[in-house]
C-alpha cells in the first residue's frame, strides 16, 4: 500500500513549523513518529496534501522533572519512556502504558506526542494522562498555552488543538508523597488495541486515599474519566469494599460499544476488574514508600 | 516532486530522487534492488520488514524514506562479513531457526539489535524483543534458541581472548 502524494517538509525550528502549518492550515498534518500517521496515509483514510516531520525541530526530546513537573518533550519515544529509571520509579503508570502500545518495534519510532496528538480512544497514554491529571502545552504563533488534558482530547481523533498550533510538551505533576500509579490493559493479543484498560494513580495518608485520579482506554468516543469513581474513593480506607464500589461507578462511566473486541456488556465488566486492579496495584505502590 | 533522499545502506552509499511518499522498504527493495527484506503484512504488524536504522530496529513498511535521510540501515544483507555469517546467522542455521525463511530477516535484526544491547538474554527477554515479529512456521521456540545461541557465539571471543598459557 502507498500512501496518496504529498509535499514532505522537515522543518529545523519551531517557528519554520508553525509557519508551515500557518500556510497550509487543515491541509497540512504534523508527523512525529508517523506510527499512527503512515499507516492511516496508506490505508488511505488520511491524505493529508502537506506533512510537517518534527524530527529535526530542536528541544521536544526532554524527559525530566523541572518545577514540580514530569516534562516529557512531544518527540520522547515510548521506548525511551519504557525504559526510563525516573519514569519507572516515579511514574510506573506511564512507563506501564509504553510498554503495552503496539510492539517493542514500533515503540523504537512512536512518540508520546503522537500518542496523545492522534487523539485515538484505543491509544494507551490519554486515559493515563487522565489518571496523572497531566496537561499539554501547545506553541503556536502568539506563544505557548497549557491545556489540561480533559480539555485537550475532545472527541475520537480530534483535540483542542488549533491548526497552527504544536504540542511540544507533556507536563505530569510529580506524585505527592505516597502516591503510585498503574496501568492495566487486556488486550486479544500482545500488540492489539485493548479490549479495555483502567489507569490509576492514588495518594495515601495512613491507608485513606486523599487524592484519587482515573481513566478508561477504549470504551467511549475518547479516553474517559470516571469522576463519580475518583470522587467515592477520596476520604476512605482503600479495602476491597471500597475498590469494589469504585470499580462499579467505574464500569458505570465507560460507553462501550459492542464490536471485534466484545460486547458492551462484557467490556463494562472489563472495565471493573481492571480498574480494581489498577487501583490495587497503585495503592500498593503508594504504600510502598516510593512514588 | 522528487526530494533525494540519501542513506548508507550496509556501508555503502545509497543516493536517489524519490517522491516523499515511496517508504523506506521500496527504497531498499526496489530503488536499491535489496530484495532481502521482506513485505509481509505491509501494516506494520508482522516484523517482515525490519530494518536496524542507526542501530535501532524500525518496521520498514512503516516510515518513509524521506523521514530517515541520512541514516545508516542495517539490512539482512549486510550481516555476512567477508564470506563470514554473522553470529546471528549462525544461530538460525544450527537451531533451525526457520522454516519458509520469510520472517527471518527481520528476527535476525531484532535479534541482533537485542544482543548488542543484552549479550545474554533470558528466554523471556528474547520473546520480549520478538514479540513484534510474527513467524507462521516455527513456533519460536527455535528462534528464541538461536538468538541465545548467537549471544553465546558472540560473548565467546571475549571469554576465549584471554590468554591461559
Amino acid at each position: 500500500m502507498i500512501p496518496p502524494p504529498f509535499e514532505y517538509f522537515a522543518p529545523q525550528s519551531m517557528a519554520e513549523a508553525i509557519g508551515l502549518l500557518q500556510r497550509y492550515g487543515t491541509d497540512g498534518k504534523l508527523m512525529a513518529g508517523g506510527q499512527s500517521l503512515i499507516p492511516l496515509m496508506k490505508l488511505r483514510l488520511a491524505s493529508p496534501s502537506y506533512v510537517i516531520d518534527l524530527q529535526k525541530v530542536p528541544g521536544l526530546s526532554t524527559l525530566e522533572e523541572h518545577d514540580g513537573f514530569l516534562v516529557i518533550g512531544t518527540m520522547v519515544r515510548e521506548s525511551a519512556l519504557e525504559h526510563s529509571p525516573l519514569v519507572r520509579s516515579r511514574y510506573p503508570g506511564i512507563a506501564e502504558a509504553s510498554e503495552v502500545v503496539a510492539d517493542p518495534v514500533v515503540r523504537n519510532f512512536a512518540t508520546l506526542g503522537g500518542n496523545l496528538a492522534h487523539a485515538d480512544p484505543a491509544n494507551d497514554h490519554p486515559a493515563m494522562m487522565l489518571a496523572l491529571r497531566a496537561r499539554v502545552v501547545a506553541t503556536g504563533p502568539t506563544g505557548h498555552r497549557s491545556i489540561s488534558i480533559d480539555d485537550f482530547l475532545v472527541d475520537t481523533f480530534e483535540t483542542s488543538l488549533d491548526t497552527d498550533e504544536v504540542l511540544v510538551e507533556i507536563h505530569v505533576p510529580q506524585p505527592a508523597a505516597h502516591s503510585g500509579s498503574a496501568y492495566v490493559k487486556f488486550e486479544r493479543k500482545v500488540g492489539d488495541y485493548a479490549v479495555a484498560a483502567a489507569a490509576a494513580q492514588v495518594t495515601l495518608q495512613g491507608d485513606t486515599c486523599t487524592q484519587a485520579g482515573l481513566g478508561l482506554t477504549n470504551v467511549g468516543p475518547k479516553a474517559i474519566r470516571p469522576v463519580a469513581a475518583e470522587q467515592f474513593l477520596v476520604g476512605k480506607r482503600l479495602d476491597a469494599q471500597t475498590i469494589r464500589e469504585a470499580a462499579k461507578l467505574a464500569g458505570d462511566a465507560a460507553e462501550p460499544t459492542s464490536d471485534l473486541r466484545g460486547p458492551a456488556e462484557y467490556k463494562r465488566a472489563v472495565v471493573r476488574a481492571l480498574t480494581a486492579r489498577a487501583l490495587r496495584k497503585a495503592a500498593e505502590r503508594a504504600m510502598g514508600g516510593a512514588n | 516532486m522528487t526530494q533525494k533522499v540519501t542513506l548508507t545502506i550496509n556501508g555503502e552509499k545509497r543516493e536517489a530522487e524519490v517522491e516523499p511518499r515511496l517508504l523506506l522498504v521500496h527504497f531498499i527493495r526496489e530503488v536499491c534492488n535489496l530484495t532481502g527484506t521482506h513485505i509481509g503484512c505491509d501494516t506494520t504488524s508482522c516484523g517482515a520488514c525490519t530494518v536496524l536504522i542507526n542501530g535501532t530496529p524500525a518496521k520498514s513498511c512503516t516510515l518513509l524514506a524521506v523521514q530517515v535521510n541520512g541514516a545508516d540501515i542495517t539490512t539482512v544483507e549486510g550481516l555476512e562479513q567477508n564470506g563470514q555469517l554473522d553470529p546471528i546467522q549462525q544461530g538460525f542455521f544450527e537451531e533451525h531457526g526457520l522454516q519458509c525463511g520469510f520472517c527471518t530477516p527481520g528476527m535476525m535484526l531484532v535479534g541482533k539489535a537485542l544482543l548488542e544491547k543484552n549479550p545474554d538474554p533470558s528466554e523471556e527477554e528474547v520473546r520480549q524483543a520478538i514479540s513484534g515479529n510474527l513467524c507462521r512456521c516455527t513456533g519460536y521456540v527455535n528462534i528464541v534458541k538461536a538468538i541465545q545461541y548467537a549471544g553465546k557465539k558472540m560473548r565467546e571471543p571475549a571469554e576465549a581472548a584471554a590468554p591461559t598459557a
